[in-house]
């Protein structure tokens, strides 16, 4: 074999590898859904998602369902969307239009990085020990300012990420005219709408699949969530605190509620993907 | 006598000054001027905030570092809370054997994936939705599919295949842990949920390398293999570094898919199958009776702390070379 047949072989030979290594861990993600799926159906029923459960957990067979954990799950992740919005908005466009370039902001940008990537749990107990602090109870309350501690870094990043695409020359064309920096914020807002409603998906679609934050501070229960001061149950810990149970009837819902989890998370980033193509339309290129 | 107080209250903190100075601003700028004021306050809170959790966790961990020693903490083997002995010694092993090999299986298909993606690959735009997809999946649903596939494999396949064929030469192949909950499927299920971060980090540092740069290597003949590996590899290995690196520190967090298929007992580690104990489990399945045991939850603090620490100290280094990669970039 001369030189030029052992180069082309190694060509051949890594492209396959590259493939292969692609196309194994896609079968994976493939295996996960057919895994969760297969089970949801068997354990899928109509009072499963329109009822709250009863009876269960590791002391006998349950009944009824997983409504219950839906509703909660679904507080929580609004609740902290909505709470970590009103706080990271205005820190993203401060860091946008007020710092713009300087070192400073780039410092808070690594700091923001760092907050991303510190693991939920941790979030957990330093939300479990501030609440120790002011004496508060596990509950829905508690679970929404931890999972909002948990989604600000996100959305202040994803947001920076977004108006950083907004061209230049829109924000001097305004400053032109003579507006304040705050009132140039409005315009970048309306402008980046799309990015933002994307942003808010993806803090929404981490906020509702994060259970380690919520695992100390919003609590369980198998009542429906009717109170802010109350604990409340999630999708998440619903499969984490149900699979390991002995009873068929408990397991199921562990299955049904990692179904009813994954069909929310894909179509929160489906939607994540059409808010890009679509709301688009109105913006200024 | 009253508003020459108030003069002196002014005067003393300078508002005086500042009023005058701005004497002839308009509304508009003053209410530009406020909101600046009030985001900037709420921007350096929100930085503040690792600073807030760093001392507050130090706060509380504080009473068990006062009664041990450190290294006595670190290297310790037994774990008895009633009986008041810390030793953290088998959920550092966890943690670190747990991790090294979800990297072990993670990083190669990774990094291979990553530079087919951004330059073999023609189907990008279907592709990488897809691995998109794999990191918006939820830590629990990973946990699930491995107690229900995984672990299942891990169990009746490739720890009897394993301890058949390499068992008798080499002790960690031996399979000493019929339950199939382990090392091997933790690895695995981790492996699946940091490869989306290291392809997404390190696809996007192989795309910055300037295209110039291939076409020079392919005209002067390479082929795209060796241009891949001789040029836009070398180009783009800090960049690499820091994506395996923030796999890394994700995957060394990561606690319940972890706690759900590793099996959860307090013992060092001495094959592919044994269980072991990782310290985010360790911090999940204690919150429960922490309260009851003197310096219990002083100890599960210090649990959070050291992970808070190799998590930052991870952070910090991959964030600061991305971070002058991308200013290399843009001047």
């Amino acid at each position: 074999m001369n030189r030029n047949q052992r180069r082309h072989l190694e060509e051949r030979l890594f492209k396959f590898i590259m493939r292969a290594a692609l196309f194994v861990t896609l079968g994976m993600l493939a295996a996960i859904l057919f895994t969760v799926v297969r089970k949801g159906i068997g354990a899928m029923s109509w009072s499963m998602i329109s009822e709250a459960s009863t009876g269960g957990s590791y002391l006998g067979e349950a009944e009824g369902g997983i409504l219950n954990a839906i509703l909660g799950s679904l507080y929580l992740a609004g609740g902290a969307t909505v709470l970590a919005l009103l706080f990271g908005l205005p820190v993203a466009l401060y860091l946008h239009t007020y710092m713009g370039q300087s070192k400073l902001a780039d410092y808070i940008r690594l700091v923001f990085d760092i907050l991303w990537g510190i693991p939920s749990i941790v979030y957990g107990v330093f939300g479990f020990t501030l609440m120790l602090l002011i004496g508060m109870r596990a509950s829905l309350l508690a679970g929404i300012l931890t999972l909002a501690l948990v989604e600000l870094p996100i959305l202040v990043r994803t947001i920076d990420e977004v108006l950083r695409m907004v061209p230049p020359e829109l924000s001097e064309i305004t400053y032109a005219l003579g507006t304040t920096r705050l009132e140039l914020m409005g315009i970048l807002t309306r402008q980046s709408l799309p990015g933002l409603v994307t942003a808010i998906l993806l803090a929404f679609g981490r906020g509702i699949g994060d259970a380690a934050a919520v695992l100390f501070t919003a609590g369980y229960t198998d009542s429906m969530p009717d109170s802010l001061m109350r604990p409340v149950a999630s999708l998440p810990l619903s499969i984490f605190f149900q699979l390991s149970s002995p009873f068929p009837s408990v397991q199921a819902r562990a299955y049904a509620s990692a179904l009813v989890l994954t069909i929310l998370v894909l179509v929160i980033s489906l939607l994540t993907r059409l808010s890009m193509r679509t709301l688009s339309k109105h913006v200024v290129r | 006598m009253e508003s020459i107080r108030l003069q002196m209250l002014v005067d003393r903190v300078g508002l005086r000054r500042m009023v005058s100075r701005h004497q002839n601003r308009s509304w508009r700028w003053w209410k530009d001027w406020i909101a600046g004021r009030t985001m900037g306050l709420l921007t350096v809170a929100a930085s503040l905030l690792i600073v807030v959790m760093v001392t507050m966790l130090l706060d509380r961990a504080r009473p068990i570092l006062a009664s041990n020693s450190i290294s006595s903490l670190v290297q310790g083997e037994v774990w008895k809370p009633r009986q008041g002995l810390f030793g953290f010694w088998p959920f550092i092993t966890g943690s670190v054997l747990v991790t090294l090999l979800a990297m072990l299986l993670s990083v190669p298909t990774a990094l291979l994936s990553a530079i087919y993606l951004a330059d073999y690959s023609r189907s990008r735009a279907i592709i990488k939705p897809l691995v998109d997809l794999l990191a918006s999946i939820p830590s629990v649903i990973y946990g699930l599919w491995g107690v229900l596939f995984v672990v299942p494999l891990v169990r009746d396949h490739i720890s009897p295949w394993a301890d058949r064929t390499l068992g008798d030469h080499w002790s960690i192949f031996q399979n000493t842990n019929p339950t199939g909950f382990g090392l091997l499927a933790a690895g695995f299920v981790l492996a699946i949920m940091t490869f989306p971060i290291i392809v997404a980090v390190s696809e996007e540092v192989l795309r910055s390398v300037p295209q110039g740069m291939r076409e020079a290597s392919l005209s002067l003949g390479a082929t795209d293999w060796e241009t891949t590996k001789l040029v836009v590899l070398r180009k783009a290995a800090p960049g690499l570094i820091a994506a395996v690196v923030l796999g890394f520190s994700r995957a060394f967090g990561e606690t319940l898919a972890v706690a759900m298929v590793v099996g959860n007992r307090v013992k060092v580690p001495e094959t592919l199958f044994d269980p072991a104990y990782p310290l985010p489990a360790l911090i999940a399945n204690n919150y429960g009776e922490m309260m009851s045991i003197p310096l219990y939850d002083s100890a599960l603090m210090t649990a959070a702390l050291m992970l808070l620490f190799v998590v930052l100290l991870f952070n910090v280094g991959a964030r600061s070379i991305l971070g002058r990669l991308n200013r290399e970039q843009t001047t």
